[in-house]
């Protein structure tokens, strides 16, 4: 039965209090700060007044922040496309395995996070870079083609030339999909966990073949699972500094690296707030559309 | 700044690097914590990781009675970003010379009481006086450090080249193209450029400096990172073969074994850092962190502090107590001829600082 709050106000308090302090103290009065910040000048090495200017939004603004803003969103896409396409079929395999084996799969699909995202950036260094053991591996079947074509009376290959495969835009989208595809797989995992099969009995019986199926019913149904999916990838992926710093060349730079050094190396804190907010404006942007995609969804549903 | 022994893979400092970076949003201004307790006198030491001794605090202990807490911070920026609300309770610091103009500009360190240092006669005499704080009034010097290039003897062999005896190979010639990596500190690349153009590293006019931004762009295809000051791990892994990195993180792979690598300051001469021992504004032991000083300056505690850090000192007593190896160690020392057209970078203001920054965020965004 359901029973309204308001029957028992002095429980709802008791239980609602701890965490809206938590959430007021810890996260809106901070933020609320940074907020101010974005309106500051810099008067002096650590003093900051707020005067209510635009300038720090306005230098935001200028073409070179824009272009960098433009490439995050491009990099953090490309991200949230590959975790989708690659975690999908992850996540409806593990939706139809059976009980036992789930259990087992959604634990290795939450090992990473038992580790920390640095020592997991270096454990990726060590697979890619050109003494790594992508390279190695390469390199052993390379020479064993290489004796192989010897063997049988041809030229072989000559010496193995190691791939470069670390310090590029190719590898900060492999860091990036690595780290972020468990937020991808989990609730796309529990949207699919929750469909009724007897649609998609209902499809086979009715004659469409399997692709046919997931395209037509099941994707459809786990529209708001893929939504919530793309947006705690898109999102983390938009504001991700450590990877594109340890793993991207000269031409990775991404936002929050710019926001970084705002607040470190340039001590121009009112400049790196107002480019943290407008990511955070973005943000926003980003969950309205989800609801909407949800809203839509519940409402055909 | 890197002082961290170098490890296999990842070295400690650039870990340590990331997660101070990753810390940094949430500790604005948390005090700390787990200091002064017990009762007992306490300094605390905010230092940069492997920079002291391994009996170093144990034997001020005994001599003084006083423990020391030491911290340990990643970079400049990381020690100014946590005292800039106030200090949480640090007594001694070690920022470098443009930092200690900085943090005296915006008087967040104090003067010192030179009665209370008598060891400060232990140190050179060129390093009794400093342009980036006349009169040595907030600081003294602990060691002092220069930027050059690490390479790797066979590979530039093999294209030619002895000694990449000049910045140019780095900033400005496609010759080891994709084999560069060079620091992503912009004033350290900036200034250095500089340096190349034959200009002193400091007060960089306007025309030339859009002058290096073209140059750097024109050379960015042929660098392969902006190392987060990790250029010897790059070295060492066989990622790249020339780079722009401290003396001592070099030193320290050179003792490590190989003959392959070596170490050369460009002839046009390069940046001089000095780290300075400074107390903070706010310090709650003030007299023990005189004392402590006073300490790191003595001959036998230098002497044990440079046996294991392996970097220039300015004591001249400690380093009389040094073996020849280190005494006349090229790599450590650079000639006198080189220091003669090496600077130290002088602190010119935050809005030079920010200009640096936008020079350094339009490079890589080129």
């Amino acid at each position: 039965m359901e029973q309204s709050w308001k029957q028992a106000k002095a429980a709802f308090a008791a239980i609602a209090v701890p965490p809206v302090a938590w959430l007021v103290l810890f996260f809106l009065i901070p933020l609320a700060v940074i907020w101010a910040y974005t309106f500051g000048e810099n008067t002096g090495p650590v003093t900051i007044d707020f005067t209510g200017t635009f300038a720090n939004y306005a230098r935001a603004l200028e073409p070179l922040y824009l272009q960098i803003f433009g490439k995050s969103l491009i990099i953090a896409g490309l991200t949230t496309v590959l975790c989708l396409i690659i975690g999908f079929p992850v996540a409806l395999a593990i939706a139809f395995a059976s009980p036992r084996m789930k259990a087992w799969l959604l634990l290795l699909i939450m090992l990473p996070f038992w580790t920390n995202l640095l020592i997991r950036t270096f454990a990726l260094i060590a697979v890619l870079r050109e003494q790594g053991y992508v390279n190695f591996a390469l390199e052993w079947l390379w020479n064993n083609a290489s004796g192989f074509m010897t063997l049988i009376g041809l030229q072989p290959f000559g010496d193995y030339e190691p791939l470069t495969l670390l310090y590029n835009n190719t590898a900060v989208v492999v860091g990036l999909v690595y780290v972020h595809l468990p937020f991808m797989v989990l609730p796309l995992y529990s949207a699919l966990d929750r469909m009724d099969r007897s649609l998609m009995e209902a499809s086979l019986d009715l004659g469409a073949g399997h692709l046919r199926t997931i395209w037509a019913v099941v994707v459809p149904l786990a529209a708001p699972g893929i939504a919530s999916g793309v947006l705690i990838t898109f999102i983390p992926a938009l504001g991700a500094y450590l990877t594109p710093d340890l793993l991207g060349g000269t031409d990775s730079q991404m936002i929050a690296n710019v926001i970084e050094r705002q607040f470190k190396r340039a001590n121009d804190w009112p400049f790196g707030a107002a480019l943290s907010f407008l990511l955070m404006y973005l943000t926003f942007i980003a969950i309205a559309a989800q609801a909407f995609v949800q809203r839509k969804a519940e409402r055909r549903g | 700044m890197s002082k961290a022994k170098f490890l296999k893979g990842a070295s400690r400092r650039s870990m340590l690097q990331q997660f101070g970076a990753a810390a940094i949003g949430i500790s604005f201004s948390g005090g700390l914590a787990g200091c002064g307790g017990g009762g007992g006198r306490t300094v605390n030491f905010y230092n940069w990781d492997t920079y002291i001794g391994p009996t170093t605090l144990d034997d001020f202990r005994e001599a003084s009675g006083a423990t020391v807490n030491m911290s340990l911070f990643a970079n400049n920026d990381e020690l100014f970003a946590r005292l800039r609300a106030g200090n949480p309770g640090f007594d001694v610091i070690v920022p470098s010379n443009e930092y200690v103009t900085r943090m005296s500009q915006a008087q967040m360190i104090q003067e010192l009481d030179r009665t209370l240092i008598p060891n400060f006669a232990n140190l050179a005499p060129e390093f009794q006086d400093a342009p980036f704080d006349p009169g040595r009034l907030y600081s003294v010097p602990y060691t002092w450090l220069t930027l050059g290039i690490g390479y790797r003897k066979s590979a530039v062999r093999a294209k030619g080249v002895e000694v990449p005896d000049s910045w140019g190979y780095l900033f400005d010639n496609p010759l080891f193209t994709q084999r560069i990596a060079v620091l992503s500190e912009s004033a350290d690349l900036i200034r250095l450029a500089a340096k190349y153009k034959g200009h002193s590293v400091n007060g960089i006019p306007e025309a030339m400096l859009s002058e290096i931004e073209q140059m750097l762009i024109r050379q960015k295809p042929h660098i392969k990172a902006f190392h987060e000051d990790d250029g010897q791990d790059l070295l060492v892994s066989g990622e790249v073969d020339v780079v722009m990195e401290y003396c001592g993180d070099i030193a320290q792979v050179m003792a490590d074994g190989s003959d392959d690598f070596g170490w050369v300051v460009p002839r046009e001469g390069t940046l001089i850092n000095q780290d300075c021992l400074c107390i903070p504004v706010g310090a709650p032991n003030v007299a023990d962190a005189h004392a402590f000083i006073n300490y790191l300056l003595d001959a036998e505690a230098g002497k044990k502090i440079t046996e294991e850090i392996l970097y220039p000192t300015p004591n001249a007593a400690a380093r009389a107590l040094m073996p020849e190896s280190y005494r006349n160690n090229p790599v450590i020392f650079p000639s006198a001829e080189i220091m003669a057209v090496s600077e130290y970078g002088a602190f010119e203001g935050d809005e030079k600082s920010r200009m640096y920054e936008e020079i350094f965020t339009r490079i890589s965004a080129a």
